[in-house]
């Protein structure tokens, strides 16, 4: 674990959202670290509060009457409630974001160098000149082909693959300290998301770029992230170093889902170890441990108040009764999968 | 084999004509069988044609040429209205839950549908008391409570509104379903809940599915064989391991390389660059040559034919890859 203070601190960050004349948390208590150069996935199914916290992260919520509590200091700067005008400032320069769906992330009636020139051009005193020969060096970066050309082309007349990588080159631009990837392969073929993840995975290198990336997806996180945070119904299930988090996992949410993903090699199973019923809606949540209605291991002492993170390893955390108690889940060994 | 096919494909073809004369060969002279019992899994990317295959093989969309055999009995031009009496036996579930299900009806209502507008095999129309005993027992096969039938779909989960659209699909005990990506739209967890249902239905009904999909895992979990579709065209098609585990295609290999693996530390797979062409496009020679990382100049000029390189494996390529391991 690196020494230095993380580029992005995150503490007990709360969303809430306004709902039949009471206050409906959405995101509880998420807590995380991300350091310069580091890939973190945060992981969960629909509905956990993953967009949610980037959204906040990102002072993207807008909505009347929401409440964001909490700390999030990039760089020590505090970004819960710092107001628009900083926060425009620095939302495209030192953080940027990229979405799943990159063709509403574009406007339809400027061309993709139009639209790369004019962010840079927003943030720092360039010519258009200039502006555009960065945005082509960038586009080419991102390894998309004839760079000066596809410039000029409008967003629908791109693919899937390449208008994702105009958006990362956009992102790119002004050479953030930090990206926020929300579902940025979800669209995507697997053949050419193998190509955006190796891209990101790069990048690391190449632009010094921190990834903060939201996926819904173990096996992206697995590929792509040094760490991992897994979300449940709003709230933080597991965090930990990747391969501790699928090898050794603390919260039985956890290793259920990594059991609910079909093997691709090795023996077939029979039947799928699927998680019985659906997450809770966030108004329902009971006032326990939220997964504890699906959960195998439940037992009174999950009920009464959510569990708190508990250490389990090093660098992971799961918020989970069963460590504490002496019981903890066995691990699922290295490779369950294995190759042909 | 000499077992009749429960559905057979021969040579079709499903073109779109497309302003400034412009070709879109969605389904490229394909040929096909599904056998009774089986679990044919049809993968490829977005814009392979996999649905418009689907489509084409219940005469939800007319082929341009080409035959469509069900149960050996050609059905390509049959009249629509001699289709209806067949249409029972062939049922689809799409991706889409909620769509697929009009919102202003109950549950009740929806699945009824089905056994109101087809008349009973006996030829007559079905009294509501048979109906009312089938929409119980067609819950309790997908697993949901009689109660669910008063209410209406916004009031059930994307899982629960599959196991719906797979009860309206049952209704009629169909011999064939197809499957357009049922699962795809579902978190993992709740998708792990539909796979198993579909094979419990499976062994408990004796259906036949064709089961489309672009996941390979859960392709793997549910098909006895696989179809790999690229460009309209099916480049390789056998066992399901044989085909997955193996692949003699280049891009088999590569699709099966490219699924981000649950496991942490695996290699990264050579990447395959490029996007697929545009299905416009005309082209010569083999469909994959312009992106296969094999490709020679043969490739550039003739057409590979699918093949059978060993028992229940075919490949549409001029240099198969070697079996592994």
């Amino acid at each position: 674990m690196p020494a230095d203070p993380p580029l992005l601190a995150v503490r007990d960050l709360c969303v809430s959202f306004p709902a039949r004349g009471r206050m409906v948390p959405i995101v509880e208590h998420v807590s995380l670290d991300l350091h310069a150069g580091e890939i973190v996935g945060l992981v969960g199914e629909s509905g956990s509060g993953k967009s949610v916290t980037a959204m906040a992260l990102m002072g993207l919520i807008d909505s009347p009457g929401v409440r964001v509590t909490g700390s999030a200091l990039f760089r020590g700067r505090e970004l819960v409630g710092m107001p628009q005008r900083q926060l425009r400032r620095l939302r495209g320069r030192d953080i940027a974001m990229i979405f799943q769906d990159p063709m509403t992330a574009f406007t339809p009636v400027y061309t993709i160098g139009w639209q790369i020139d004019e962010q840079i051009r927003a943030h720092e005193k360039l010519s258009r000149h200039a502006a555009r020969a960065r945005t082509v060096k960038l586009l080419a970066d991102m390894g998309v082909p004839d760079p000066a050309h596809m410039a000029q082309r409008y967003p629908h007349q791109l693919s899937g693959g390449l208008r994702q990588r105009a958006m990362i080159a956009m992102a790119l631009s002004c050479s953030p300290a930090l990206l926020i990837a929300d579902e940025p392969t979800t669209a995507l073929d697997v053949t050419v998301q193998a190509q955006i993840l190796e891209l990101l995975r790069r990048l690391r290198g190449t632009h010094g770029a921190s990834i903060l990336l939201i996926t819904h997806d173990m096996g992206v996180v697995a590929q792509t992230c040094a760490r991992t945070l897994v979300l449940y119904s709003g709230r933080m299930a597991e965090t930990g170093p990747t391969e501790a988090v699928f090898d050794r996992p603390g919260h039985p949410y956890t290793a259920a889902l990594l059991d609910a993903i079909p093997p691709l090699y090795g023996p077939r199973p029979d039947r799928l170890p699927a998680i019985d019923g659906i997450p809770p809606q966030p108004a329902d949540r009971p006032a326990g441990c939220a997964f504890a209605p699906r959960c195998g291991h439940a037992h009174e002492t999950c009920l009464p108040a959510p569990p708190p993170p508990v250490p389990i390893g090093p660098g992971q955390q799961a918020a989970c009764v069963l460590p504490a108690e002496g019981t903890p889940l066995p691990p699922r060994g290295p490779m369950t999968e294995c190759t042909a | 084999m000499t077992l009749t096919p429960l559905l057979e494909l021969r040579d079709l073809r499903k073109t779109y004509r497309l302003p400034r004369g412009r070709v879109l060969r969605a389904v490229d002279g394909l040929s096909l069988r599904v056998l009774p019992g089986e679990t044919l899994g049809l993968v490829g990317e977005s814009g392979c044609g996999k649905s418009t295959l689907g489509r084409c093989m219940l005469r939800l969309a007319d082929p341009s040429s080409g035959q469509i055999l069900f149960e050996g009995r050609d059905i390509t031009t049959l009249p629509e209205r001699r289709l209806r009496a067949l249409r029972p036996l062939m049922q689809m579930v799409f991706q889409d839950s909620s769509a697929a299900l009009n919102p202003r009806r109950r549950i009740g209502d929806l699945l009824a549908e089905p056994l109101r507008v087809h008349p009973a095999p006996d030829g007559r129309r079905r009294p509501a008391s048979v109906i009312a005993a089938r929409l119980s027992e067609l819950m309790d096969l997908v697993g949901l409570p009689v109660q669910a039938l008063e209410r209406y779909p916004h009031e059930f989960s994307g899982g629960q509104r599959q196991r719906i659209n797979i009860a309206r699909a049952l209704a009629l005990t169909p011999r064939l379903v197809v499957a357009d990506e049922p699962v795809s739209a579902l978190d993992v967890s709740v998708q792990a809940q539909i796979v198993n249902l579909f094979a419990d239905l499976r062994r408990e009904l004796g259906l036949t599915y064709v089961f489309i999909a672009h996941d390979l895992a859960v392709v793997r979990q549910i098909s006895s064989r696989v179809a790999v579709m690229y460009l309209g065209a099916i480049v390789e098609l056998g066992e399901t391991d044989g085909v997955l585990h193996h692949p003699a295609h280049p891009y088999t290999a590569a699709l099966t390389a490219a699924v981000p693996r649950a496991v942490v530390g695996h290699p990264h797979a050579p990447v395959l660059r490029g996007d697929a062409p545009s299905p416009t496009a005309p082209r010569t020679g083999c469909r994959f040559h312009a992106r296969c990382p094999q490709a020679q100049a043969r490739c550039a000029q003739e057409e590979p034919a699918l093949h059978t390189l060993r028992p229940g494996h075919a490949v549409a390529c001029h240099f198969p890859l070697p079996p592994g391991p």
